[in-house]
């Protein structure tokens, strides 16, 4: 009976020491910026969910593509019907591993250079990405920044040719995010 | 039995613990519940030849090209009606999320037409399900042909004449959409005695989307029984649309002349039965200012 009381409490403090390492956000912004000759798309969403295992390093992305907010209403529509098809594929994902997460001291106020590895999902295709970022601490609170380019090639998204003017083949997506300290 | 209760408690906090060190059950699924309002029910804010629940978003301008030809039936003189048409030129404006307001002039009758259509419910999913999105269509029109009866006073309000509909339209699916669009026509002045000054009648569209651009459209309206049933056909149309980016191509095969809601719905003249099918098309352009 001991033991079980043991194995017990051992398990909750795993538990809630496991837990005292997690970041967490869901007002995160991630924004697209596509650039070609005849107009510039940019894209924001701010309701983006974000949480990082400080412990390992493990994080993940989730994204919701029909909160992406484009300047014309038309560009939202076709985004969603033509291009990343939400009703098909409703979220897009980047689940990874920060590697150098050990170099974040939590206790000090800094700013690390990150490199972060993992799989992002869009439009039900999954890639490997490799990309550096980084990561500030302040008063215990983590800021988060990355900038990246993907191919919409290798997410299947295809453009049209009456359109190969208006959007670019390759996409800047840039990542900011706040992550607070996750209270059990 | 010591080992049951650790295998028991053990199944229990297993998974806990496991679950704990992958981030992604962190973010608790409340994205699933968020409330969510359907898009793009219809390409565009018409069906076929009549309004669908799309309007212009707010702060963007639809210019609409369309234009019948002739019937197909007049044969190899007229190429197949390709050298008469009727056209309308149209512009709508999004003033709100809600409201949109237009105009529109049709060489037919030499008619002039301002509308509005006002959004009551849109279709969600999520928290707060609505199964629908309803709007209301308000169309005012007036002839502006010479006046023909010097009998008679002519007065402004004699050649004026309501559409009102009803949009309730329903996004199934991806790629399927359907409405149904009771309208009420009133005109102010009609000719004979006989004619109706108030027609009803029931109209019904939907499209099939067969590619991510494209799809096939259909509209019917059905006049209730009454003299306008007796002198009229109802209308029926059926085409494509094609979206190419800021355009939306609409081709079809129609066998009504008019172009605005109380001519197509009232004042359809073509036979089926007979063949008189006139092939047409709608230029759909969105600009926003």
């Amino acid at each position: 009976m001991k033991k079980i009381i043991i194995v017990f409490f051992i398990m909750a403090f795993l538990s809630l020491a496991v837990n005292a390492q997690k970041y967490i956000t869901k007002t995160g912004k991630i924004s697209f910026f596509s650039s070609a000759p005849l107009e510039n798309i940019e894209a924001v969403n701010d309701q983006v969910n974000a949480a990082l295992d400080f412990s390992t390093g493990d994080f993940v992305f989730k994204v919701l593509m029909k909160s992406f907010e484009f300047p014309k209403s038309l560009m939202q529509e076709h985004f969603n019907e033509n291009y990343v098809e939400s009703d098909k594929y409703p979220d897009a994902s980047f689940t990874g591993k920060i590697t150098n997460i050990k170099d974040i001291n939590v206790a000090n106020n800094n700013t690390v250079i990150v490199q972060a590895q993992g799989d992002l999902t869009i439009h039900g295709v999954t890639k490997k990405i490799n990309t550096s970022g980084t990561i500030g601490i302040k008063n215990g609170v983590l800021t988060g920044y990355s900038k990246f380019t993907i191919l919409l090639k290798d997410y299947n998204i295809s453009i049209p040719k009456t359109v190969v003017n208006n959007i670019s083949k390759t996409i800047e997506i840039t990542v900011n995010i706040i992550l607070n300290k996750l209270n059990n | 039995m010591n080992k049951i209760i650790f295998l028991v408690l053990g199944l229990f906090f297993c998974p806990a613990i496991i679950f704990s060190q992958n981030p992604a059950t962190l973010l608790n699924d409340s994205t699933a519940s968020k409330k969510e309002y359907v898009q793009a029910t219809f390409k565009t804010s018409r069906i076929v030849i009549g309004p669908s629940i799309e309007s212009p978003a707010a702060g963007d301008l639809l210019f609409t090209v369309s234009h019948h030809f002739g019937k197909i039936s007049n044969g190899a003189y007229e190429f197949f009606g390709l050298t008469t048409s009727t056209i309308r030129l149209g512009l709508d404006y999004g003033i709100t999320k809600r409201l949109s307001a237009g105009i529109g002039l049709s060489t037919f009758q030499k008619n002039l037409d301002g509308c509005i259509k006002y959004k009551i419910l849109s279709q969600s999913t999520g928290v707060n399900i609505m199964p629908v999105t309803v709007s209301y269509f308000g169309e005012i029109d007036g002839t502006m042909l010479k006046w023909e009866h010097p009998e008679r006073q002519n007065y402004f309000y004699s050649r004026i004449s309501y559409a009102n509909l009803l949009l309730i339209a329903r996004k199934f699916s991806r790629t399927f959409s359907l409405q149904l669009s009771p309208s009420f026509i009133h005109y102010n002045l009609v000719e004979r005695k006989i004619d109706q000054n108030n027609v009803f009648a029931i109209g019904a569209g939907g499209r099939l989307k067969i590619t991510k651009r494209t799809s096939v459209n259909i509209e019917y309206h059905y006049l209730l029984p009454g003299q306008t049933a007796k002198d009229f056909n109802n209308s029926l149309s059926a085409g494509i649309d094609i979206e190419t980016g800021g355009h939306v191509f609409q081709l079809f095969f129609t066998n009504s002349q008019p172009l605005f809601n109380r001519g197509f719905i009232a004042e359809t003249k073509g036979n089926l039965g007979k063949g008189d099918i006139s092939f047409g098309f709608n230029i759909n352009r969105i600009f926003t200012l």
